[in-house]
């Protein structure tokens, strides 16, 4: 209980901080497309906590997603596959908020497919099927959808990249909007516990970070400001989710396509 | 009979010349022609210095220069600008040839393009999945100012605009050093020393 009232205070305080960035205009209610650039508020700190996840990653999480890395396909395939599933049941719910239920429908069939032909999940049965293509989807996408700006760019120690916006969006998961935490950490169930639940969101992290280790060492070689590099890409990235445009928007990509054409009179 | 023929042959040859050449072809013959460098037997190195020549090739690598400075290129004075082309050309080529030749063997094709106006033209790519990576999307900003010598102004991997996030560390560098143009150069020269 004491726990659910500290991150109710905590939403609240990240949502003040919010409705305060909104104020310079980052964070506005607005059907204007998000051509704004997201201000990091929090610079010094973000670079203290970059640094601090940064030597985490060198001497525990890199090499455990190495480790990862060497064992047999066929496990890391299906744990891929079943840490993806269970995102599944965070993605419907969003799927339905933003208004888009024929995806919603199409993921809860995907859901019930992988989870019992597909074992839990741990096989792709639906992708074999010819389903279409798995777009995952979380509340932080949902209140960009909605007009929500994402405010200041924050790092969170362990966490990384995020924003306001996405931070708050997060809460959610543990306010009833992530199924798989309710069963697990709420449910009266002897097969589920909140262990169970905190290894599945830490095997996911190994996941993503074994199937990226090429790509962020080739970016931290060829960056000059590693940190500045990683959070235009984060920010890239959310802005493509937001407007599930998988290719990008290239008047959402170049802010303003000023930029490119005062360059032709030169 | 013999002086028509002839005429029409060098009117052939010189209406080819100045032809404009397609943005979509200009990309399938240019990763093709990376694509072969990738997949030879030979050092890292030696890719790198044939990809440097490919890259100087086709990629307007002044323009690129130009977008990452953002608003601090109205700034410059021309002594400043060539200094900073100088170091930019250096840096731009060993970055560029660096993430490149971390690729073996890859296979790209060109599924489209779209006209944005008359200077610029996004042709659609796939960088064919592998047992090593899945497919990749790579879209390519092709400066059609002029039809007949296309270059590349930025490669969009997967929504991602390289351009944008190299214009957006530049900017981060300056700010961190009370927006001075020196401080950028001397990192540009630290990057490409340490190479």
């Amino acid at each position: 209980m004491l726990k659910k009232i500290l991150i109710l205070i905590f939403s609240i305080f990240v949502l003040a901080l919010n409705a305060e960035a909104g104020s310079d205009g980052v964070l506005t209610v607005t059907e204007e497309k998000q051509t704004k650039k997201t201000k990091d508020c929090f610079e010094n700190l973000n670079r203290a906590t970059f640094a601090f996840n940064q030597k985490l990653d060198k001497v525990l999480i890199k090499p455990i997603a190495e480790g990862y890395r060497n064992l047999p396909d066929p496990i890391q395939k299906g744990t891929s596959n079943a840490v993806r599933n269970l995102s599944t049941l965070i993605t419907i719910p969003n799927n339905v908020l933003q208004g888009d239920v024929k995806t919603a429908m199409i993921n809860t069939a995907r859901l019930v497919v992988n989870t019992t032909v597909g074992l839990l999940g741990t096989i792709d049965v639906a992708n074999e099927m010819g389903f279409p293509k798995y777009e995952k989807e979380d509340y932080g996408q949902t209140l960009g959808k909605w007009g929500f700006g994402p405010g200041c760019y924050v790092v969170l120690p362990v966490l990384g990249p995020s924003t306001i916006r996405d931070t708050a969006g997060s809460f959610a998961n543990v306010f009833g909007g992530d199924p798989w935490y309710n069963a697990s950490v709420h449910g009266n169930n002897e097969y589920l516990s909140e262990s169970l639940y905190i290894t599945s969101k830490a095997l996911s992290g190994i996941d993503f970070r074994a199937n990226n280790i090429e790509s962020f060492d080739n970016l931290e070689k060829n960056s000059m400001d590693f940190y500045a590099s990683l959070r235009s890409l984060y920010l890239q990235d959310r802005e493509n989710k937001i407007q599930n445009n998988q290719r990008g928007n290239i008047e959402i990509l170049y802010e303003d396509e000023q930029g490119w054409e005062e360059i032709e009179s030169k | 009979m013999k002086k028509i023929f002839l005429i029409l042959f060098f009117f052939n040859l010189t209406f080819n010349s100045v032809h404009a050449i397609s943005p979509e072809i200009f990309v399938q013959s240019t990763v093709n022609r990376a694509s072969q460098i990738l997949s030879k037997s030979i050092s890292k190195e030696e890719k790198m210095d044939q990809l440097k020549a490919i890259a100087k090739e086709t990629v307007d690598i002044k323009g690129v220069g130009f977008y990452s400075l953002g608003s601090a290129r109205k700034n410059m004075s021309d002594k400043e600008k060539i200094q900073y082309f100088d170091l930019f050309e250096n840096y731009f080529l060993k970055s560029f040839s660096s993430r490149l030749s971390e690729y073996t063997n890859p296979k790209i094709e060109v599924t489209g393009s779209k006209v944005l106006n008359k200077n610029y033209t996004i042709v659609n790519s796939l960088l064919v999945s592998s047992s090593e990576r899945p497919e990749v999307k790579i879209d390519w900003r092709i400066y059609t100012k002029n039809p007949e010598n296309p270059l590349i102004r930025d490669l969009i991997i997967e929504g991602l605009s390289l351009a944008r996030t190299q214009k957006e560390e530049f900017e981060s560098i300056l700010n961190s050093n009370n927006r001075d143009i020196n401080s950028l150069f001397k990192s540009l020269e630290k990057f490409s020393n340490n190479y």
